[in-house]
């Protein structure tokens, strides 16, 4: 019997316990202060001043949400399918929170001579499990849209269900120009190459990274493209039926999926915790790894208020133009894309 | 038992446990999760095999991909006891006859490998995707390429056919 391979010591097991729920404590907070976010933009574009009543600038005013969206009665509507009813909310958020795993949120740091990686998993096949665990996010809004038993709300599950198949596809074609590119679906060996000597990976692919954008745009279902929850056609789409903290599971998983997609794509196309300019290994370990953390975070933020400024700029497509941009537009430029990377690799490398 | 013990009865028991809850479920809905259920105790075996690439293609694939269709096909379909039509007798008879036949065909299958295998983690590195690819790509190119063929042949059958109104 070979049991070398599980012969797991508790300091391993204890070290990545604590990542884990650092990790996923940290997303929820971001998560949290990105609603709080989001308000602050919207006033800002609107000419608003945005939440201020609780605590100074509004800063408590998540809190407040969350308490609201606790203390709201939970009403379970009679016709529904109660155990999926409840399960769907349950999957989008644990979908939400499972690609966490496989993001290299910084170098290993050093505490009492052990090193720590500050990555849960770096399996081999890190984006690969991104996909997968993204494909599997549809399935939390079609079983909630199908249990509540409401016309709008199966209609919504199922415009977000063929919206997310139809932008997957034009998503993993761009990625896999990139992977030419870097010749590993590891990501923190993705960061590495990109932290030593290469350029940040959005300088080889531009355009496989403007691709991936939109697609990520469109797999969070914000807007230009969320029109599952198209308020004045389908009511509330998909979460038409749901309150209380139901509900705030389906609008708190968006945010989450928001913070991770922005730390996947900073992490592919802008070096993910390479600090720009510096030379990390001539600092100490601990110092370079906070430098990293500081980065990445700093790129998350970029890109959520991305995200943020796009929703409060740019009005919603039509589910028409939405399927062309899709299958006309984005799925024949990342065609093009890969064969024009894989046309330069084999150029440049043999 | 060693973990790896554990972790293998753990998975059989949920993939063969939620396949008899697939054939059981009255509502079509729960049997397509049910089913989900089990490509995830699959894709658990092929880690323990060491087949990472493999565990998940065959999530990405089958439960984000094919199962999310049948769920679609079925949303819309709307179900109902009463409004399913009944089968008859020999129409049942003849699904029974050919079960049963698969089941001898995979019993015979089963009785012939050795018995009492010890449960084994497999620690090679033929299921790691570089070596996949290598092998795919050098090995056993000319299988590759013709499935591929297949593939696109099925492509175009269904677009042929979605024009055909």
């Amino acid at each position: 019997m070979d049991n070398s391979l599980l012969a797991i010591d508790m300091a391993l097991i204890l070290e990545k316990l604590v990542l884990i729920v650092v990790v996923v404590f940290a997303s929820l907070g971001i998560a949290m202060y990105a609603t709080y976010g989001e308000r602050k933009v919207a006033a800002f574009m609107q000419d608003r001043r945005g939440p201020n009543r609780a605590g100074p600038f509004g800063i408590l005013q998540p809190m407040a949400d969350g308490l609201k969206l606790f203390f709201k009665e939970e009403i379970i509507p009679n016709f529904s399918n109660k155990i999926l009813f409840v399960m769907g909310p349950c999957l989008a958020m644990l979908t939400a929170i499972m690609t966490s795993a496989v993001i290299p949120w910084g170098n290993h740091i050093e505490i009492f001579g052990r090193s720590v990686s500050l990555q849960i998993a770096d399996v081999n096949i890190g984006m690969l499990y991104i996909f997968g665990v993204l494909s599997l996010g549809v399935y939390g809004i079609m079983i909630g849209a199908w249990a509540s038993n409401n016309k709008f709300s199966l209609f919504g599950g199922l415009r977000a269900a063929s919206q997310i198949i139809s932008y997957e596809l034009a998503m993993g074609i761009s990625f896999i120009a990139l992977l030419m590119v870097t010749g590993s679906l590891s990501l923190k060996d993705m960061v590495l190459q990109q932290q030593t000597g290469h350029w940040w990976n959005v300088v080889y692919q531009p355009l496989g990274f403007l691709i991936f954008l939109i697609c990520a745009f469109a797999e969070c279902n914000r807007t230009p493209f969320d029109l599952p929850e198209a308020e004045n056609e389908l009511i509330g789409g998909y979460h038409t039926e749901y309150s209380s903290m139901k509900l705030g599971f389906y609008l708190f998983a968006e945010y989450i999926n928001m913070f991770i997609s922005s730390a996947v794509m900073a992490t592919l196309f802008f070096g993910g915790y390479d600090f720009p300019f510096v030379d990390e290994s001539t600092l100490s370990p601990n110092f370079a790894a906070l430098l990293g953390i500081v980065a990445l975070m700093g790129k998350i933020i970029g890109f959520i208020f991305l995200f943020m400024w796009v929703r409060w700029t740019i009005p919603r497509f039509r589910y028409d133009q939405l399927m062309y941009l899709g299958w006309r537009i984005l799925i024949p430029l990342a065609l093009f894309n890969m064969l024009a990377t894989g046309a330069a690799v084999l150029y440049f490398h043999k | 038992m060693s973990i790896i013990s554990i972790l293998f009865y753990f998975l059989s028991f949920l993939a063969v446990g939620s396949a008899i809850m697939m054939l059981i479920s009255k509502n079509p809905i729960h049997s397509i999760l049910w089913l989900i259920v089990i490509f995830f105790a699959i894709s658990g075996h092929y880690v323990l095999m060491n087949a990472q690439f493999l565990a998940i293609v065959n999530i990405i694939v089958y439960a984000g991909a094919i199962m999310v269709l049948f769920l679609f096909v079925v949303m819309l379909m709307n179900l109902n006891a009463e409004t399913e039509p009944v089968k008859n007798h020999r129409l049942q008879l003849i699904g029974v006859v050919s079960g049963g036949l698969l089941l001898l065909v995979l019993l015979s299958a089963v009785m012939k490998t050795k018995a009492n295998l010890p449960v084994q983690m497999v620690v090679g590195e033929e299921g790691l995707i570089q070596n996949l690819g290598k092998t795919l790509f050098t090995y056993y190119v000319v299988p590759f390429e013709l499935s591929s063929i297949l593939f696109l042949s099925a492509m175009v059958g269904a677009v042929v056919i979605s024009k055909k109104d």
